[in-house]
């Protein structure tokens, strides 16, 4: 299977404390990876070495092949991410976002492009409102169709659902599989629901405390651990000093 | 640099500003406020001083020129603001541009922000006052550019220093300029400030520019050399400003604070 992400050894040092240490994991074309852990694991730090944002203590990180340190821009044009943590400019209409952002990501048809996500993601009567005026619902939708413009090989969700109410979380997460399975999108998911790992991911890596502690799909891990469900599992090892 | 990835941010821009009650303010309302109240000042020093008809001329010439630094400098630091306060830093760094593309595009916005800033308050100056900025004739454009040039470079300076210390120092994006007047030269000459000061002072490349103003008002002429000595200066903080602002980028990618700004 196509490597899709590789990262070795990678660690990161804040001040002499550590914040990720030694991780080395691999993803092929197609997979849906959570990256799961407690709060202050590392996750973030992870996602954001491997986005060029942090620059990594050590290790390397190679993306499509190519090492992000010496290829960024490249790598940068294909990879995509959203975060409940980060939002689009509120005083800008949504067309007005992703029409910015297809222009930034240099895609082709850019209205063609924002059409179609529009209606995927059933935001079409939505385009027209300020970003600030948006539901929780309604925003998450409008980021992950900000996170498809440039149809991503490799998309990075940090707690996409974590502020929905759980039948639009549910609804998101279907959209997710619906896209992953028709562009064999791969996808690095974090969240603290061990639900939804359960529903959408095929593998999941736990982090704790800077260093992978475990990974294998779901069913191996409670398996594993001996457990009822991941739920467990993540207390588990989260209660691991 | 890709031109796709600059006029996206660009639009980014032309998209707000319309919309934005804060940033028409900033461009068209308080430099007014300002004409104003320098305009008045200088009616009434002209009528208790009407032997020196030249002291209008002058003021309301520094304040609108220093509109250009101010304005200027405010463009880049501004922009860079934004994007902490919508969330958004992380957004915009995750595309493939380059620090470079985006500094062009605050540039360039900067440049269409003096450009209406500069039309429109020449044009009030010239109703309101008879001030025609204009009667500074060629030597307006080594002016203004000379000016605008040292606003990015202050620009730069705050921008890198918000990157370092976070948004607690967002304050000089509003202020670098106002602390930095004294020392400029704006509306009296170099020679009434005590020495040290006047050392200080004269590294600056706008105090040469404003004292280029007074001399084409007084004596209507200017030394080339005030010119050139003003362009070799501000090359010079150009390259310190660039110099601090990519590493102090590379200094916030080291330290993780790209992501804690917009905390």
């Amino acid at each position: 299977m196509e490597k899709i992400l590789s990262v070795k050894n990678l660690s990161k040092t804040f001040n002499g404390a550590r914040a990720v240490h030694d991780v080395s994991f691999s993803i092929t074309k197609g997979e849906i990876v959570g990256l799961l852990g407690p709060n202050g694991a590392g996750k973030t730090t992870t996602i954001q070495m491997i986005l060029g944002l942090i620059k990594p203590t050590r290790g390397t990180i190679t993306v499509f092949g190519k090492n992000l340190e010496t290829h960024r821009m490249e790598i940068l044009s294909e990879v995509n991410f959203s975060s409940a943590y980060i939002s689009l400019p509120g005083n800008l209409k949504v067309w007005e976002n992703l029409y910015t952002f297809a222009r930034l990501y240099g895609v082709k048809n850019y209205k063609k492009r924002v059409e179609e996500l529009a209606r995927f993601f059933e935001i079409t009567p939505l385009l027209s409102k300020l970003y600030v005026r948006l539901s929780s619902g309604q925003a998450t939708r409008v980021n992950l169709a900000k996170a498809l413009l440039n149809s991503p090989k490799l998309l990075f969700l940090d707690e996409p659902t974590s502020s929905l109410d759980p039948d639009i979380a549910d609804r998101v997460r279907k959209l997710l599989k619906k896209i992953q399975k028709e562009q064999a999108l791969t996808i690095l998911y974090t969240t603290h629901n061990m639900i939804e790992v359960e529903e959408l991911c095929d593998r999941a890596i736990f982090i704790h405390q800077g260093k992978i502690v475990t990974e294998g799909t779901p069913k191996q891990l409670i398996k594993r651990f001996g457990l009822k469900d991941l739920n467990e599992v993540f207390i588990k090892i989260a209660r691991k000093s | 640099m890709k031109w796709h990835r600059i006029y996206a941010l660009l639009l980014r821009y032309l998209y707000l500003y319309p919309r934005s009650v804060p940033r028409i303010l900033d461009i068209f309302f308080w430099p007014v406020t300002d004409l104003l109240v320098w305009g008045f000042l200088t009616i009434y020093l002209q009528n208790i001083q009407p032997d020196a008809p030249y002291f209008g001329r002058m003021l309301l010439g520094s304040l609108i020129l220093w509109n250009f630094t101010n304005r200027s400098q405010q463009g880049i630091s501004i922009a860079f603001l934004e994007e902490i306060w919508e969330k958004n830093l992380i957004n915009i760094f995750i595309t493939p541009i380059s620090l470079k593309e985006f500094l062009a595009a605050t540039i360039l916005v900067g440049l269409a922000r003096i450009a209406v800033l500069g039309t429109f308050l020449g044009t009030a100056a010239f109703l309101m006052f008879h001030f025609n900025l204009l009667s500074f004739g060629w030597y307006l454009v080594p002016f203004i550019l000379n000016l605008f040039v040292f606003g990015w470079v202050l620009g730069l300076f705050a921008t890198s220093i918000i990157m370092r210390f976070g948004q607690s120092a967002q304050v000089l994006a509003f202020t670098l300029t106002v602390i930095l007047m004294p020392f400029a030269a704006v509306f009296y000459p170099v020679s009434v400030l005590p020495p040290v000061v006047k050392h200080i002072s004269l590294a600056l490349p706008i105090s040469h520019i404003f004292e280029g103003m007074r001399s084409v008002v007084l004596q209507q002429s200017l030394s080339p050399d005030t010119i050139v000595i003003a362009s070799v200066l501000n090359i010079i903080w150009l390259i310190v400003a660039l110099s601090l602002f990519f590493f102090m980028f590379e200094y916030m990618r080291e330290k993780g604070q790209l992501s804690k700004l917009v905390d």
